[in-house]
């Protein structure tokens, strides 16, 4: 069996005084979909936020495809990572947001074409069929040359979504994308990771609280309290069958298991 | 009752000479507005630099500059630097000492401005991998400009009020010129109006410009091609 594609070792988190992560151990396989459910606060959404290196670590270690994350090696020991290491690393890692944070002075081309065409050096010409594509897959093809204030929130997301795999990443994490949505437009994000998923083999992390969304499209659910995974397992365990009092709990007052 | 009878003949010969000393003025005025937008943005970059030290640091040179007169910045600049053996034309001195005074103004309007960009945009740009500088250029700054328009256009006009300051290092601009023409015609009724006309058409013509250009300037803000 290779290495996991994402390890995290002991990692330690705190916010101040508030301990986020105290000694928190998590591993993703490669091509993996992993859902991450529970309560606000438990720490979801700072597990990938740290795998987007938008929030630091206090302690341990994590790594990704088989390289660590926010530490490098120097002199025959790992010290904290650099900002070109951290450059690095990042290439491997796409994230989508909860409030979509689309540029709103830029069109939803430009949107998608920008972080390819700087970071990566691709030509205008190459990420503009890319992003043609990507519109054609989100199902807003129409929209390209529209302003993300012109968009509905469900459009800004599939957007979101395209501008993330414009930089063609290896590990796609999704932060609660349907939570800032109107219920009527949820469908239509969440086809568009159901259609993604039936095309291309990709490991996703998502923070959801869609329950019937992260049942249908998850490898792996784990639920997670005050920083620490208290029950994971397959969709159907978990959903149908969960051992632990707390995740039946959650479960109970989410869908009236 | 000499001294209030207003000499039309005498306004039109002074005319040309206080227009031409007009034209140092407004130049002084560009050059210092050009020095202190980049001064400002300069300061208001290493006000948000990682290292304490710069930043610390950033945050006294601004107050010093802020905290003592323009004059006195002036004198410094023209007739102690040049025992340092930097030595600068009057034009020069004034442009060098308006921009760095009004830089400092101008770096806590930027510094606002900048800070006025949501926290998901700059989470946007690093997760999409770009520099800081990519992420400065293209996300931050296009967005942040549109708010910083009224603040900055005041400052720029309260700086071209200030030009007459540097008539105190023989720069020939108009209040100097206008004090030449009276001292040299004994009269001084004309000129000193003149001077006051030509600030007020300038100063109105600057805060209508400004507003034009905040109006026309897209909400979103705007991005280069």
């Amino acid at each position: 069996m290779s290495a996991p594609i994402i390890e995290f070792k002991n990692v330690k988190k705190c916010f101040g005084e508030t301990v986020i992560f105290s000694d928190f151990n998590f591993k993703v396989e490669e091509n993996e979909i992993v859902s991450i459910i529970g309560p606000s606060g438990s720490g979801k959404s700072t597990l990938l936020r740290i795998l987007m290196t938008l929030e630091g670590i206090d302690g341990g270690y994590i790594n990704v495809a088989g390289e660590s994350l926010w530490h490098m090696p120097w002199q025959g020991r790992y010290v904290p990572a650099n900002s070109k290491h951290l450059h690095k690393m990042r290439n491997h890692l796409g994230m989508v947001f909860q409030h979509f944070n689309l540029f709103p002075h830029m069109t939803v081309k430009r949107n998608i074409t920008e972080a390819p065409m700087r970071v990566k050096g691709v030509s205008r010409t190459e990420a503009e069929k890319f992003a043609e594509k990507l519109l054609r897959l989100v199902g807003l093809a129409d929209k390209a040359d529209s302003y993300p204030n012109d968009l509905s929130g469900g459009q800004k997301q599939r957007v979101g979504i395209a501008r993330a795999l414009a930089m063609k990443p290896s590990i796609l994490l999704l932060d609660e994308i349907t939570s800032a949505l109107d219920p009527e437009l949820v469908d239509e994000v969440l086809d568009v990771i159901r259609n993604l998923v039936k095309e291309e083999s990709f490991t996703m992390l998502l923070v959801t609280h869609e329950m019937y969304f992260a049942r249908e499209i998850s490898d792996r659910v784990c639920f997670f309290d005050k920083g620490a995974i208290v029950e994971e397992g397959e969709p159907e365990a978990i959903f149908t069958q969960p051992r632990e009092e707390r995740t039946k709990a959650f479960l109970n007052a989410y869908i009236g298991q | 009752m000499n001294g209030f009878h207003w000499d039309w003949a005498f306004t039109w010969e002074v005319l040309p000479m206080i227009l031409s000393a007009a034209k140092v003025t407004l130049l002084a005025t560009l050059l210092g507005s050009i020095l202190a937008i980049v001064m400002g943005l300069v300061f208001a970059l290493l006000r948000r630099s990682k290292s304490r030290t710069l930043c610390i640091s950033t945050y006294w040179i601004v107050e010093f500059i802020r905290s003592t007169p323009l004059l006195v910045q002036i004198f410094f600049l023209y007739y102690v630097m040049p025992e340092f053996g930097v030595s600068m034309s009057p034009l020069a001195t004034g442009v060098f000492a308006l921009g760095l005074h009004y830089g400092a103004y101008l770096s806590e309007v930027f510094r606002s401005g900048i800070d006025g960009i949501e926290k998901g945009q700059w989470e946007a740009a690093r997760a999409l991998n770009l520099t800081i500088i990519d992420t400065y250029k293209d996300i931050v700054l296009p967005q942040a400009i549109r708010p910083m328009i009224p603040a900055t256009g005041n400052y720029i006009i309260a700086m071209f009020k200030e030009t007459p300051q540097l008539s105190a290092i023989t720069l020939l601009e108009m209040l100097q010129m206008a004090k030449i023409i009276g001292s040299e015609n004994f009269r001084y009724l004309e000129p000193f109006t003149l001077v006051g006309i030509l600030y007020l058409v300038f100063s109105l013509l600057a805060a209508y410009g400004i507003h034009q250009v905040e109006r026309r300037f897209p909400k979103e803000g705007f991005s280069l091609k």
